[in-house]
């Protein structure tokens, strides 16, 4: 167990590899309720949001889930999050555990007096079902029909005995999964329900990092912070630069000016893995550094994310990753770099 | 269980001495904190080791960490067997995940070391 964003978490329950191979291949269980909620409620909600998300909220149909950016002024992403349009007039945003506070004060400040922000995070429970089985495990619990509705990015209300429930098809894993919302009190037993529908393992920290990782999905306060936009992170698709947000106008200079260092995926050599701030070299040069590494369990060579020379991205590029006592060497990879 | 004919370090290696070698591995505490162990860097055979100079580097998922020579002396012999499969020091720690064979330089150094019961008294001290 280790302390993680203000939390107590389990980093893992019966073995990092083991539990990563049992979501590709069966279905993992993630206690994921140190993630905040919360619910932007008015006439003025969408319009309120439109501003601050990189995302367009203004035709968003209620039933869908829209990941992307706040921004600070600067560019940087101050959260990355998704958005679940719940009405026209009612939005939940699922933000990361580290940044909840940080997020509500800067929402706080640039909603409009109409709008109604509730932080519902220490009320909601949320918990994740990956990998191929987990549509049979959750339709154990929410029904057949319900579950197979469900299209990507999407999310419907279910119940589960009487109990209201959000259930979307989104997740960290890269695999077919969902994501469950529900009043923090059922927690333990609809944690206990899920384990008993067979098939379900539960799944910690570390193996949760090592499938995100093998997707080449970007993690808040290593490869995504405020020191970095959108576009260095490689996630631009993920920014409508048509309609107007908080955060623009840094982001239209920065397309104007161009920028030196852009996020990319790396396989190691060998099983040594690289961590983060190791550095990237080329020749004698520094180019980069490393933002998350780990060992692959699918691949089983060490594999990461760093920001490297834009020029430098180009799939099968050679580097050396060093920390100054040790030298990997690896190549630079389209993400992800694990393929089913 | 912590096999009594063994000696130990308390940066929990574990020593197998016979005659004038010393087979080398980490404990069953180590692997456990460990976790899935993912890679192991083997010394150089021939090497020449100090007691506690680093001998091996043991990397985890999520970290690494160095392997301690508990007792000086000369590399002999590798277990190339962890090179493609590492997780075998988490399945036989004593057994078949062994890192290294060395002989040794000064058999009077054992004395630093400590027998079964004095290590699973540290052990329990760690709490």
């Amino acid at each position: 167990m280790v302390p993680f964003s203000g939390w107590y978490m389990p980093v893992q329950y019966t073995g990092i590899i083991e539990e990563h191979i049992h979501t590709r291949t069966a279905a993992g269980l993630f206690d994921i309720c140190h993630m905040g909620e919360f619910i932007l409620r008015g006439e003025t909600a969408a319009g309120d949001l439109e501003k601050l998300m990189t995302r367009r909220i203004g035709d968003m149909p209620v039933g869908k889930c829209s990941y992307g950016f706040i921004l600070n002024e600067a560019g940087g992403v101050i959260d990355d999050l998704i958005v679940f349009c719940l009405s026209r007039h009612e939005f939940l945003l699922v933000v990361n555990a580290g940044t909840t506070d940080k997020d509500r004060a800067w929402i706080e400040k640039n909603i409009s007096a109409g709008t109604e922000l509730r932080d519902v995070s220490a009320k909601t429970a949320k918990l994740d079902v990956q990998g191929p089985l987990s549509g049979d495990v959750v339709a154990s619990l929410v029904g057949k029909g319900a579950v197979s509705g469900i299209k990507r990015y999407h999310f419907a209300w279910c119940k589960i005995g009487g109990m209201d429930t959000i259930v979307s098809r989104t997740g960290y894993t890269g695999e077919l999964g969902f994501e469950l919302f529900f009043q923090a009190e059922r927690a333990p037993d609809i944690w206990d329900m899920l384990l008993k529908t067979g098939g379900v393992k539960p799944v910690g920290l570390g193996a949760r990092d090592t499938l995100r990782l093998e997707m080449g999905y970007a993690l808040y306060g290593n490869d995504i912070d405020e020191a970095h936009t959108p576009f260095e992170a490689n996630l631009g698709r993920f920014v409508g630069m048509e309609k107007s947000f908080l955060g623009k106008d840094a982001l239209l200079q920065q397309e104007d000016e161009g920028f030196k260092l852009l996020l990319a995926g790396f396989i190691c050599e060998g099983r040594r893995s690289a961590r983060k701030g190791f550095e990237v070299h080329v020749g004698e040069k520094k180019v980069g550094e490393v933002t998350s590494g780990a060992f692959s369990p699918c691949l089983k060579r060490g594999i990461g994310l760093c920001y490297i020379d834009k020029n430098l991205t180009g799939d099968g590029g050679e580097v050396l990753l060093t920390d100054g006592k040790t030298e990997i060497k690896a190549t630079i990879k389209d993400i992800p770099v694990y393929k089913r | 269980m912590i096999p009594r004919e063994l000696k130990y370090t308390k940066e929990h290696e574990w020593v197998r001495i016979e005659g004038n070698e010393a087979v080398v591995g980490i404990t069953d505490h180590a692997q456990s904190e460990l976790g899935d162990i993912t890679f192991v860097e083997l010394p150089q055979k021939d090497a020449e080791v100090k007691q506690s100079d680093s001998v091996a580097t043991v990397e985890s998922v999520k970290a690494a960490s160095d392997v301690y020579a508990p007792l000086s002396g000369k590399v002999l012999e590798v277990n190339e067997v962890l090179r493609e499969s590492p997780e075998t020091i988490n399945s036989s720690p004593y057994g078949d995940g062994w890192i290294c064979r060395v002989s040794v330089s000064d058999l009077g150094e054992q004395k630093s070391l400590l027998d079964a019961a004095a290590y699973q008294e540290y052990l329990n001290e760690q709490g």
